[in-house]
């Protein structure tokens, strides 16, 4: 087949792309060659589009032994010799088409990029984004997704300790599935994805190679059109019990020392694992490809070396050593079969029965070699002109606060996501400190320590809308409010950068102004960013336009209790424990999730929010944690205060009393979702201690009454028993879910 | 004595079981490969765990193909000359395929996977894993299935209630056994229970996940307790 110009496009690849593979290749490339490029500089395994602006993040840290880009995933020393892999990546194309494989194989996935560094998965979480809960189709969609995740994790055998659901029309076609993994590894006993060694051996691990995910990296890196069903064969399967295997093998086969680098295949399989393992040690490959065990006859050379199909690991052994890694996966019953030989030729040389049917540079495929890096331009979006003139003063103040407060708690982005996380195991490997002690992030405690992990995802993507460098700060500030309030250290994130077409330049002003915020609220918090995923290209089509998602920045962050006595939790403890609120309350209800419920407004700037305001407010929650002066903590955010006091009295099924403030709408006091504020209990004895730290530290609180008897009192007004309350939390849900 | 552990491939709460037997109640505990053949130096005295997880990803039927490994002819001779087998969750299942114990289990009646605390009530002191406890008592330890519907023919049903051969029932936190306190459609509510010879034991909930204050529930460290006592009590 002749590879022009127009084949190179159909692949998704540009002219000038195509002028400049014919440069590097001093010929025109052949159609396994133009397969390979096509999936290599794909945005997905690229970053084409991203990666200038990637760069200007903060990625330098005293705990990082790893450098963001540098492995499959960041690396932070914990302490006591032991290091955290961790990392969150998307699969929202794939999960769009077919909700339970994308979602199952995106957990596979990114477990993988963890355990293929050394480090034992012990913990995963999930940021995951619907359409409205009231459509068919979203139901559909959440169904598949939650089993799917559920089902590969469960089985793989790695507690799913957290996550976000949310629920926006932006994302009724394009919903955005995010996975994050948390592993652990010895410091020093990890294994890079390098190749080095000429004459090493190379070899193919773990399932067969499959028809399943090709061109799967081209087809995430596309805008989702309602032709996209047709791309199923672009979407992976994913079988977990091979997974398993794979794991404890490929842990045991590390410890026989026989390895020299290995990489797990996800995006471009054989084509990436291969290129960017030889770019990295400066080497090259000899594959020969009739020797990947294959799932069907008669597959293509293009087929085998872009083919997705999961659970594969490619490894580089030390020569003489073979028989020691043959060992281990026989063990394990997999398949271990050598493949081909590193080589000093710099170039990924793949035969087919003795034909050479691909030879490219590997450095030319690879990010920071010869992929391309794009400026793209970028202008302010036109909506956010409009925001500006919303005025609070538009909206009418409720005459029936109860019944606006259940208005609010009904919205599906505020009840209990039980259905959901009931079909994950949270529980497996007895690490889980937050299942029967909730905190506002989870809480993992590493066994022969008295240390624990904290690991939190968050983003409220209707923030970054208003404001995308407002809100990205944000998103980091929550996730790093979630670790303080529950007694952590954050530490450093991941990120998941869900945006819309680079190409378009009002979802690139997303883009970039994200970043920036996301930088600035890092830097601030000594957070530096170990790496992550961009998925662009996710829009939902309406009947008249074309719009991109809103912009999602989803920020996975890890913390550390250097002591695992200070967790502390949301729920209220004890009747007559005072309640406080730390930070400055304000007349807004800048995109509050009560103002979408009950006056339809989805246009606002964002919410109050100063990041000097909320570092400080951080610190000093911190000191107040660790004079152990606190009975819960819960930070204010979707649903504001009275959601969040409501959480906290749920937990153990006490009440509280409290009274508002006259100099602020009561709407905007109670429902509102300025940032940078936190729900204390304190135990009555303790609060004049309280009370004279946070004057001598310069803190803004406010006290809002006590915890008592099982009702919800407001201004002395009774809002009913605790119970009824509990109930529209906690079965709202499962009444949308499973109806049809 | 001492506890093995069985590892098939796809187990996943082994590790879990090892720590909660080794670390937590300080017990000797080894490792038993599926592929081995035979059980090393037991006595009758001593247990053999079969763990949760998904052995061999649980494809076919939960615990079908688990019950045809090479170790699984060694347990169920262990089994019937006496030995101590103790099955959670997936080890339950092998157990009900191995015709250790009677019945199967069945997929959960949402169809679902649950994972969740649910509420037991010991139905009697009289077994090796219960001997510590007060009938009645109502204990807290989570389920983690989708395969965990206890089903079992009419007859089967009344001769393990005439022999006193259920361990646990699901109930609410007060302690009665209903319709609603059932998390996944078991017969009688029925969560655990053990052979008539009583050395054999199954159940779906995980009391390795109940067993450290750390966690805030120590409600499954009861029936290691009771399995120290009953062994200690043999060995004197």
């Amino acid at each position: 087949m002749a590879v022009t110009p127009d084949v190179a496009k159909e692949l998704g690849l540009t002219a000038d792309e195509f002028q400049q593979i014919t440069h590097i290749l001093g010929r025109t490339p052949n159609f396994t060659e133009i397969s390979v490029f096509s999936v290599m500089w794909s945005e997905h395994c690229s970053y084409k589009n991203s990666i200038v602006w990637l760069k200007t993040l903060p990625r330098e840290g005293d705990r990082l032994l790893v450098e963001a880009g540098e492995e499959n995933a960041g690396l932070v020393d914990i302490g006591d010799g032991l290091a955290c892999a961790f990392k969150i990546e998307s699969h929202n194309h794939p999960s769009a088409i077919e909700p339970y494989q994308g979602a199952a194989t995106g957990v596979g996935g990114i477990h993988r990029d963890i355990f293929t560094m050394g480090a034992r998965p012990i913990a995963a979480l999930n940021s995951l984004r619907f359409g409205n809960i009231d459509l068919a189709h979203t139901k559909h969609l959440v169904r598949g997704v939650v089993k799917g995740i559920g089902d590969y994790g469960n089985c793989f055998g790695v507690p799913t300790v957290g996550g976000e659901v949310y629920f926006n029309d932006c994302y009724n076609q394009n919903i955005l599935v995010n996975a994050m993994s948390v592993g652990i590894v010895k410091v020093g006993e990890t294994v890079s994805a390098t190749a080095e060694g000429v004459g090493n051996p190379v070899f193919i691990v773990g399932s067969a190679t499959g028809k399943d995910g090709i061109h799967g990296a081209t087809f995430a890196s596309a805008d989702l059109t309602e032709d996209s069903a047709d791309d199923l064969p672009a979407v992976q399967v994913g079988d977990p019990f091979q997974e398993k295997l794979l794991l404890e093998a490929s842990l045991e086969a590390i410890r026989t020392g026989a390895i020299v680098g290995m990489q797990d295949m996800g995006a471009a399989g054989i084509a990436c694992s291969s290129s960017e393992m030889s770019a990295k040690g400066g080497v090259g490959m000899d594959l020969h490809l009739e020797k990947v065990p294959t799932r069907q006859a008669n597959m293509q050379a293009f087929e085998i070396m872009i083919s997705e199909s999961q659970e594969r690991m490619l490894i580089v052994g030390h020569k003489g050593q073979e028989e020691k890694l043959l060992e281990v996966f026989r063990k394990w019953d997999l398949v271990c079969e050598q493949i081909g030989q590193v080589t000093d030729s710099g170039h990924i040389r793949a035969y087919y029965h003795g034909e050479l049917v691909s030879d490219i540079p590997a450095d030319s495929l690879v990010l920071g070699g010869g992929a391309p890096v794009y400026q793209r331009e970028y202008k302010r979006p036109a909506y956010m002109k409009k925001l500006e003139k919303f005025s609070l003063s538009q909206v009418p103040q409720p005459e029936d606060l109860k019944e606006a407060a259940h208005t609010l708690l009904a919205s599906p982005n505020l009840i209990s996501r039980r259905w959901v996380y009931e079909q994950y195991d949270s529980m497996v490997r007895t690490n889980s400190m937050s299942t029967n002690a909730p905190s506002d992030a989870a809480i993992v405690r590493i066994k022969g320590s008295d240390k624990a992990l904290a690991m939190t995802v968050d983003c409220n993507s209707s923030y970054v809308y208003a404001d995308p460098y407002v809100g990205a700060m944000i998103a980091v500030s929550e996730a790093a409010r979630n670790i303080v309030v529950s007694g952590g250290e954050p530490v450093a994130i991941t990120n998941c950068l869900n945006f819309g077409n680079p190409y378009n330049p009002e979802a690139y002003y997303q883009f970039v102004h994200a970043i920036k915020g996301m930088g600035d609220a890092c830097k601030k918090f000594g957070t530096p960013v170990t790496g992550g995923n961009v998925s662009f290209y996710n829009q939902s089509v309406f009947k008249d336009r074309t719009e991109p998602v809103h912009p999602t920045p989803t920020i996975g962050m890890l913390g550390i209790l250097d002591d695992i006595t200070l967790q502390t939790t949301i729920g209220f403890k004890k009747e007559n424990d005072q309640i406080y609120m730390i930070g400055t309350p304000h007349n807004d209800l800048n995109a509050s999730e009560y103002l979408r419920q009950a006056h339809g407004i989805q246009n606002t700037p964002p919410p109050h929010f100063d990041l000097d305001e909320e570092w400080h407010l951080q610190q000093n929650v911190k000191k107040l944690i660790r004079m152990q002066l606190i009975e819960s903590a819960h930070d204010i955010s979707e649903g504001g205060m009275f959601s969040a006091l409501l959480e906290s009295a749920f937990i153990h099924g006490l009440g509280f009393n409290i009274e508002t403030d006259g100099n602020f709408r009561k709407d905007a006091y109670l429902f509102g979702e300025s940032q940078s504020r936190i729900i204390i209990t304190i135990a009555p004895d303790k609060e004049d201690e309280l009370i004279s730290q946070m004057n001598a530290h310069n803190i803004s609180f406010t006290r809002l009454g006590e915890v008592s008897g099982d009702r919800v009192i407001i201004d002395e007004a009774d809002f009913g028993p605790l119970s009824e309350w509990k109930t529209v939390y906690e079965d709202t849900l499962s009444q949308k879910l499973d109806n049809q | 004595m001492k506890f093995g552990v069985v590892v098939f491939p796809g187990s996943n709460c082994d590790d879990d079981m090892v720590h909660v037997l080794g670390t937590v109640m300080g017990q000797e505990v080894v490792r038993l490969w599926h592929k081995e053949t035979t059980l090393p130096d037991f006595d009758l005295g001593d247990c053999v765990v079969l763990p949760g997880g998904f052995s061999y990803g649980d494809y076919l039927r939960a615990g079908a193909i688990a019950r045809f490994s090479p170790i699984m002819e060694a347990v169920i001779d262990f089994a019937n000359k006496g030995g101590y087998v103790f099955g959670i969750c997936n080890g339950f299942q092998v157990l009900c395929e191995a015709g250790l114990l009677p019945g199967v289990l069945l997929k959960n009646s949402n169809q679902r996977f649950i994972c969740k605390n649910v509420h037991l009530k010991t139905m009697t002191s009289e077994s090796a894993v219960t001997s510590a406890i007060n009938p009645g008592t109502v204990l807290r330890i989570p389920i983690a299935h989708a395969d965990g519907r206890y089903f079992a023919d009419h007859e089967t049903i009344s001769q393990l209630k005439d022999n006193n051969q259920i361990l646990f029932s699901y109930c609410t936190p007060e302690g009665d056994i209903t319709e609603a306190a059932n998390p996944n459609g078991s017969l009688h509510n029925i969560a655990g229970i053990c052979n008539d010879k009583r050395n054999v034991f199954g159940m779906m909930p995980h009391p390795e996940r109940a067993s450290e204050l750390l966690l805030n529930n120590l409600d499954g460290k009861g029936l290691f307790d009771s399995f120290l006592r009953t062994a200690h009590s043999h060995s004197v």
